[in-house]
Formats: C-alpha cells, structure tokens, sequence
C-alpha cells in the first residue's frame, strides 16, 4: 500500500498527514514537492494543510495551479484516492478537482478547536467504517473553512450523497447554532462525482492517537486504505 | 499598457469581512453608509499596445487565476 503526500511552500501538516497515513498503510508515504510534475506510483494521495503560498490571492490558489497539481489531477481523474485537508480542500477546488469554494469563516474569526461530525453517507471509500450517522469528533483550525456553492450544485451534491460530513453538535443536531464556520447547509466535508476524491476542512489527522484527545479520525485512515487494498 | 482589475463577491455570496467594515463605519458614525462589499484591485503592467489582445489576455488570466468565478466577479479596464 503506497502513499504519496504532496508539499507546497507553507504547508504545515505534512508531518501529521505522514503519521496517520503510515499508522493506516504500515509504510512510509512518499514526500511530493509541488515543482515536481511526475507523481510515483501510489494508491492514495493527501493534500495536507497548512498556508501554502502564506494564503496569497485566496487560499490554495497557487498551490491550485502548480506543476505537481497537474499530475494529481490526472491521477484523481483515473480513480486515485486522493483526499485533501484544510488547505488541501481549499487547494482541491481551486483546481476544479471538487465543486465550491471555501470562504473567510463568517465569524471572521480563526477557530481552533475540536468539532463534532455527522457521518452523512457512510458508504464512501473514505467513511465506509464508520456507522450511517455517526457523530465524531475531530479538530478544526482554520479562517476560511466557510463552504459556498450555489444552490443548484448543493441541491446536486446533496441528491447524489457527496455531502459526506457536516458540522453538529453532540447529539448529532445539525442545524445553524452547530455550523462552525458558516458553510452552506452545515457542510464540513465533499466527494466528487466519481467517489474517489474527498475535501474537508476538519483534521482527521489530528485524531489518531490517544494522546491527541481521541482516535476518530483513524477509521477514516482505514476506510482508504481498505478500499484500496 | 496597463490593466486594472477588479475582483469582487458576487452579488447573493456573503461578505463577512465587508459587514465588519461596514459595522466598524457606523461605530465611527457614518451613519449613511447602506452596504460594503470588500473586493480586489490587481494591477498589470503589460507589454503591447493591443487592446482587444490585452483585455482577451487579461481576462483569461481573471479566468485562470486571479478571481474564482465560483463567489468572485471581475472587471477590466485597459489604460
């Protein structure tokens, strides 16, 4: 089981994403600078977060259109697994590889905290452990996390089951009071068309070892690669 | 040749920062204000003296990078 994790100028959760990533895998994820324009041969891709391009323009803007985001893009549309964090769903729209864009936070406020999740559709290569409704927990530390589309594509992703987690509280409530940041219809997390390529904003990375407060995020791990082993 | 874009929200796409700005105007008392929207202003320097060439140039670049057409409109003007 191969791993690849792509590196922009100003990302910060590389090291994050490699541990989860070779806590589900068992090996070592390749590193992949953003100049590069071959990606190795690899099962699954992240996009970890961070500022890439100290959030220039718009957040993931740059990173949206460097040399390596090419390859990735190839690699989605063949059926890679490819999921990105933070920035990396930032970066993921900007390069058309998801719908929408993320927004400054309606707050305008930079939230770092842990969050509750509803696992909307849990029939994804990425939630497939996780129970149909499940509430988990995982961090959240962004400024623009604040998920628009218009509402034609939201009616679209909701119809086909791309809305894949949204923000709640506890129990599971979904409603204006539990939305984060803002995001259109509570939405913490998207896949595309084809199901192989996810964006969210919270960090199941950060969720993997006891020592980070919880291991919600570890299934998500599994999911992937069990889907693609 | 210089062009001078314009990038700002689409109308119907929330502007939290233009509504702090525009709360932070009315604590200074300016009372008269109805709406702020905060956009973009990128200025090019451009080589040639073509316009239609500049602004198709121009506004393929607005296309490609410098708005998200998803939330952002955009305007040229050529100078």
């Amino acid at each position: 089981m191969k791993s690849a994790v792509i590196l922009f100028p100003g990302i910060n959760r590389e090291n994050d994403a490699i541990a989860a990533l070779k806590q589900a895998t068992g090996t070592e994820p390749t590193l992949v600078w953003h100049g590069d324009t071959e990606l190795p041969k690899t099962d699954i891709i992240m996009v970890p977060g961070g500022f890439s391009y100290g959030d220039y323009l718009r957040c993931g803007a740059m990173a949206a259109k460097s040399p390596i985001m090419r390859a990735v893009a190839e690699r989605a549309k063949q059926g890679v697994t490819t999921i990105g964090v933070c920035n990396g769903f930032q970066i993921l729209t900007e390069a058309g590889l998801l719908p929408g864009a993320l927004m400054r936070n309606a707050s305008l406020k930079f939230i770092c905290k842990n969050t509750h999740l509803k696992v909307e559709n849990a029939e994804t290569r990425f939630t497939n452990l996780y129970g149909a409704g499940e509430i988990v927990e995982y961090p959240v530390a962004h400024h623009d996390g604040n998920y628009f589309a218009d509402s034609d594509t939201l009616d679209r992703l909701e119809g086909e089951g791309r809305v894949v987690l949204r923000y709640c509280d506890v129990d599971g409530k979904v409603d204006p009071a539990t939305n984060l940041n803002g995001s259109q219809r509570n939405i913490a997390g998207i896949i595309n068309e084809a199901g192989n390529v996810l964006g969210m904003m919270p960090h199941p990375e950060n969720a993997i070892d006891p020592l980070h407060g919880g291991t919600d995020g570890r299934n998500l791990f599994k999911s992937m690669v069990e889907a693609a082993s | 040749m210089k062009a001078r874009v314009h990038v700002t929200l689409k109308n119907g796409v929330l502007d939290p920062q233009g509504k702090a700005v525009h709360h932070a105007l009315q604590g200074l008392g300016f009372d008269g204000v109805n709406d702020v929207r905060q956009g973009k202003f990128i200025e090019l320097e451009l080589d040639g003296t073509d316009a239609a060439k500049a602004e198709a140039e121009v506004k393929e670049m607005c296309e490609k990078l410098l708005a998200n057409t998803v939330i952002e409109d955009y305007s040229i003007e050529l100078a």
